[in-house]
């Protein structure tokens, strides 16, 4: 036998390549949070005093509530007057490209966020490819620094603009909608996230318009001790179509940090929304020291008539990540969507799915999950289909896999099905499995390196999902699987 | 220089002695049968030639083209051109049977410093390998041994067989679970690989794949030990009178 057959434990290693801090000045509020805390953010960000008043009114509901407890992950309660909740880059936001400190622009760069309005040209293989245009709003810490293709979207009358902007410049679209999908006092981390949102991404998408280009957000932690707290809300008008990208990172520091976004989306009659997400928050150290605590609501409304929401995810990092997105499918014949890739190591816990809740006649829903666990990590599916008395002929198929990697770690599968309505379809399909010894043999036995095996094996399974991202995404997701894989092989 | 030299190996799994002290030498050119009864020891050979975790070498040693490979990882020794066929192909959900194939391939190629083959010229050798072995070209988009029957599986070794042109092949019970029709196939493709530069060990628990591929060389196994070597005929023999008399 080979003195040094390689363990599968080892092949899973950690390189998390954006970990860096950028050294900026910052302008950010003392750790604590009262009525004080929540009136100097409305304030800092000049709103009006109707959004003060919500903000206020989200505080008090906190206030009275508790932090949830029954996602199956484990960690020391969160002192939530010790973390701050306002940091942001010192100096005016910048009004156009140019003004963006140099700094923040290196930022970008590093993590290979274009911040410019070149169309990219990318050498694979020698040839040029031009890469479709993507229009960015760059979060850092608590505010937009930056939107990129505001004009040649506007000519399309397409609003993409930081959620500040559009308090001051859109209120009446932000009136209707903001709170409307996820409620404030929906849940703990919901009502807090009401209370002291700073920034985030807002979209409007005008009736029978289909988007001209990829809209991304991307978010980044830089300062220590600082909550991330970030508010999305993409309205899609009539037979209107919009792919929306979300990507994240955080410097590797010893604390945990809490992020706790919220998402709403809205999608009126015959309008389709996709959402994407390659979630790459640092995921903490082997001893699961640090890391961020990814705890956030994401949930689209099929409001309109034959109008549709996709989720995709791709999950790698965070130390929890608590999170599901979800569906209300209202108007008839609305199509929900859930595709969800968790890849979990080290001491990672994730206790992510999402909720798919039937209310129109002939709605539809489909969920993909795959949940893949290495090291002592635990990576659970929970995920609820619900069909309302007046869903008829509304159907469901779910299909939740499993892979693990090593004997160490553990997978969950929560499924809730409610249904009040006998003749629903709901199909649930679960399967666990392991990256077997066999499989890497086979590999190996082929001449394929172990890295490069397991790496092959997870994206097979992974397929389904990457599959429903856009092109590029997806290049971007597979490799980010094979960086999180990557490992010495002892 | 013989191909391959197996020299007094001596093997346990799970600390029970299989191989008792086996020596086998294998020429270039040359096709041997190593036959035997359940338990004698064949597929733990087939194994141990190619590496697999799990078994213990005691004593002895594996030596391909004057190379020692008894302590080399398993894809050292697929570089130094050695391939198992497997008796129970596994599957790899969702990776294509192509793209696996070509990660072999290139594998393969930047071991030795080779290019690696252009997808059109591999696409069509794939293609050509597949229909020398009766399987659609849709065969190629499935994913690796998913859904495939018992035939396919066995077919598809011998497909992976003829694009990496091993220097050594080990067919492990590839005959197992195949019907007249896929046997022949199965055969053909062997013959097709048959070269003065190569060598196949055929494990096999019957002598009928024997009838389509004649090897030059019989070994009986039994116990850990090869009990008896002999040519073709000795296959026959061991059909008509089973393998108790060897005991004697």
């Amino acid at each position: 036998m080979p003195e040094h057959a390689p363990e599968l434990d080892d092949l899973v290693s950690q390189d998390y390549a954006a970990g860096f801090v950028t050294d900026i000045a910052a302008d950010t509020l003392p750790p604590g949070l009262d009525e004080q805390v929540v009136r100097a953010i409305s304030a800092k960000k000049e709103e009006p005093g109707w959004m003060t008043e919500w903000r206020l009114d989200a505080f008090r509901r906190w206030q009275t509530m508790r932090p949830p407890r029954w996602a199956h992950v484990s960690f020391q309660d969160i002192d939530f007057q010790a973390i701050s909740y306002f940091s942001a880059p010192k100096g005016d936001r910048p009004k156009s490209l140019d003004e963006v400190d140099p700094e923040l622009l290196r930022t970008y760069e590093k993590l290979g966020i274009p911040l410019h309005e070149r169309a990219k040209l990318a050498g694979v293989d020698g040839s040029e490819q031009a890469v479709p245009e993507v229009a960015v709003d760059a979060v850092f810490d608590s505010v937009s620094v930056a939107t990129t293709f505001k004009d040649k979207l506007r000519e399309a009358g397409v609003v993409f603009c930081s959620m500040s902007e559009a308090i001051a410049e859109h209120p009446d679209l932000v009136r209707r909608y903001l709170g409307s999908v996820v409620p404030k006092p929906d849940n703990f981390y919901s009502a807090l996230n009401s209370a002291v949102f700073s920034d985030g991404s807002f979209v409007y998408i005008p009736k029978h318009t289909r988007c001209p280009m990829e809209l991304s957000t991307y978010f980044r932690i830089n300062a220590e001790n600082t909550g991330q707290f970030e508010r999305t809300l993409i309205i899609a008008d009539e037979g209107s179509y919009v792919s929306y990208l979300e990507g994240c990172t955080a410097p590797m520091r010893d604390d945990n940090q809490l992020h706790a976004a919220v998402v709403e989306l809205v999608a009126l009659d015959d309008a389709e929304i996709k959402y994407s997400t390659v979630q790459n928050w640092y995921p903490g150290d082997e001893q699961g020291r640090g890391g961020i605590y990814n705890f956030v609501t994401k949930r689209g409304a099929c409001l309109g008539a034959r109008s549709k929401i996709s989720w995709t995810q791709v999950e790698t990092g965070s130390a929890i990540t608590w999170k599901y997105p979800s569906v209300m499918l209202r108007g008839a014949d609305s199509v929900g969507e859930f595709y969800s890739v968790a890849l979990t190591r080290n001491r990672q816990q994730a206790d992510t799915g999402t909720k798919m809740v039937h209310i129109g006649p002939r709605t539809k829903s489909t969920i993909v999950s795959k949940g893949i666990s290495a090291g002592h990590s635990r990576n659970s599916y929970r995920g609820l289909v619900r069909m309302n008395p007046a869903a008829a002929g509304a159907r469901n198929y779910t299909q939740c896999d499993s892979l693990l990697i090593g004997d160490t770690c553990g997978a969950n599968t929560f499924p809730y099905i409610e249904s009040k309505l006998p003749a629903a379809v709901v199909e649930h399909e679960a399967t666990t499995s392991k990256v077997s010894d066999e499989q890497l043999f086979l590999c190996q036995q082929r001449g394929i390196d172990p890295e490069k095996a397991v790496a092959m094996i997870v994206n097979g399974f992974c397929k389904d999902v990457f599959r429903t991202l856009p092109m590029e995404f997806a290049v971007e997701a597979a490799k980010l699987l094979e960086v999180s894989l990557e490992g010495a092989v002892g | 220089m013989s191909l391959l030299e197996v020299r007094d190996l001596r093997v346990n799994v799970d600390d029970k002695p299989i191989l008792k002290g086996l020596d086998l030498t294998v020429e270039a050119g040359e096709v041997h049968a190593v036959m035997g009864p359940n338990g004698s020891g064949k597929s733990t050979l087939a194994n141990v030639l190619a590496g697999r975790p799990g078994y213990d070498i005691d004593a002895g040693s594996i030596t391909l083209d004057d190379e020692d490979l008894t302590a080399a990882t398993p894809d050292e020794r697929a570089h130094r051109g050695l391939f198992l066929a497997f008796q129970y192909p596994i599957e790899i959900p969702g990776v294509s049977n192509m793209e696996f194939l070509k990660a072999a391939v290139d594998a393969h190629a930047a071991h030795t410093g080779a290019s690696e083959p252009s997808a059109v010229d591999f696409i069509k050798r794939a293609r050509a390998a597949a229909e020398q072995l009766h399987l659609s070209a849709d065969f190629l988009k499935r994913g690796v041994n998913e859904g495939f029957s018992g035939g396919e599986k066995k077919r598809n070794e011998i497909l992976q067989m003829l694009l990496l042109e091993p220097r050594l092949a080990v067919l492990d019970e590839t005959d197992s679970g195949l019907d007249i029709d896929a046997l022949q196939v199965v055969a053909e493709g062997i013959n097709a690989f048959r070269a003065e530069d190569n060598a196949i060990v055929l494990v096999t628990h019957y002598q009928r794949l024997l009838n389509y591929v004649v090897p030059d060389h019989v070994h009986v196994l039994i116990d850990g030990r090869i009990a008896r070597s002999g040519d073709h005929t000795l296959a026959h023999t061991l059909e008509d009178e089973g393998y108790g008399w060897l005991d004697d």
